[in-house]
């Protein structure tokens, strides 16, 4: 690794050094495409949060993809019925890694008002690995922008290389995830382990 | 138009026809019309089409869910009690057995009058929950009908399209009758209490 002082320094006399990671990630995380995609009121918040008040162009993140092909992030902006949540599933099936999800609001992160509803799901996370969650009822844009600066300082501190190398650049890492089915009264399986081992649950209880 | 006109008006155009007044003594005051299932159509096909009332618009169709209830009337009845005889008041109680509800909201948009209420009822909440579909007649109610098929589960002969609209099919039992039992899905809460607190410990000595 070369040493920040004398990057500093080389920069000054006008030479660029930088590492394959840092270019990459660089790269990667100014060109964000989300998936156009909403599902209630949080995704008003999210199109406010496109438009030129609040200009999330300004991240890179402006090309929202109708194909999920072409995507690299899913906000799942609002409310996901169980009906609803198979679909969900299966979209970010069809992403190509590298891919992120935020999950925007009280209701994707847990259900919000609805959580004790028949029809909707606690929570996107128990199906689909989520990078990272807002709450609010809805969240204005300054915390969805918050997000994006968040999932951004993530991407840009991957490794691509050890132990801890992201998902995409290890092959043993699942890229899809169990598409829920239609059950009788409930969606099956009702969570998915992989991503949703509920770890607090123990020590909440216990303590 | 009073509902009583209504009423009258109704009876004299189709012979035979069962209408019932429905009072309502809450300040509102909205009335409403008790059908029986053969002369519904003509009834409404007459509301919709007859110059005075022209009711060609249906705002809002809407189910209820009537529990068997205990009905209790206090009667005065004259006993022998140690040889004189006296008045005592006897407590009969009749159990009213459960039924499914339809109500309709009609207006009319040309006359600027309404609403008039029609309600339909069903013979009882387990086999017999045929109605009559008022689709043919303003189809504006075909979603709400759906709605109500797929959340009460009274089954609207003559629909045109009559599936689950809510929830998926294959979903078994109908959520908004009020002995629905809800999934057994607890999940951890960040602030359990009360049975839910009791619940967790249950869950976490499971584990």
């Amino acid at each position: 690794m070369i040493d920040e002082q004398l990057k500093i320094e080389l920069s000054r006399q006008g030479i660029f050094t930088t590492t394959l990671e840092e270019l990459y990630n660089w790269g990667r995380k100014n060109s964000v495409w989300p998936l156009t995609f909403g599902l209630a009121c949080c995704a008003i918040e999210m199109i406010a949060t496109t438009m030129a008040r609040y200009d999330l162009a300004r991240f890179g993140a402006e090309v929202f993809r109708p194909s999920p092909r072409q995507a690299d992030l899913m906000i799942v902006s609002g409310t996901v019925t169980k009906k609803m949540a198979p679909q969900v599933v299966r979209l970010y099936n069809q992403m190509p890694e590298p891919k992120y999800v935020i999950a925007m609001g009280a209701c994707a992160i847990s259900g919000g008002p609805f959580k004790q509803g028949y029809n909707v799901l606690k929570g996107i996370d128990r199906y689909v690995p989520v990078d990272v969650h807002i709450p609010g009822c809805p969240p204005r844009p300054e915390a969805l922008i918050h997000a994006f600066m968040t999932l951004q300082k993530k991407i840009d501190g991957q490794h691509l290389s050890g132990a801890d190398r992201p998902r995409h650049l290890n092959e043993a890492l699942p890229s899809e995830f169990v598409v829920p089915e239609y059950g009788a009264h409930d969606l099956e399986p009702r969570s998915n382990d992989l991503v949703w081992p509920l770890p607090m649950s123990k020590a909440v209880t216990q303590g | 138009m009073t509902i009583e006109q209504v009423q009258s008006e109704i009876q004299s155009a189709i012979p035979g026809a069962k209408v019932e007044i429905i009072l309502n003594p809450s300040p509102s005051a909205q009335h409403s019309l008790l059908l029986d299932h053969e002369h519904v159509l003509a009834v409404a096909t007459y509301l919709r089409d007859v110059s005075e009332l022209r009711l060609d618009y249906c705002s809002n169709v809407t189910g209820i869910d009537w529990l068997p209830r205990e009905k209790s009337e206090k009667v005065k009845v004259k006993n022998l009690v140690e040889g004189v005889e006296q008045e005592v008041e006897e407590v009969h109680k009749t159990v009213v057995p459960g039924y499914l509800e339809v109500v309709y909201h009609l207006f009319s948009v040309e006359k600027k009058h309404g609403p008039v209420i029609l309600r339909l009822r069903t013979e009882d909440r387990a086999a017999k929950v045929h109605l009559p579909s008022l689709t043919p007649i303003w189809r504006a109610a075909e979603f709400q009908e759906r709605e109500i098929f797929d959340l009460y589960g009274v089954i609207f002969d003559g629909h045109p399209d009559l599936r689950r609209i809510l929830m998926w099919e294959g979903f078994v039992d109908h959520p908004m009758r009020r002995d629905y039992v809800e999934p057994d899905d607890y999940e951890y809460e960040p602030t359990p209490h009360d049975h839910v607190l009791q619940r967790s410990r249950e869950e976490s000595g499971r584990h």
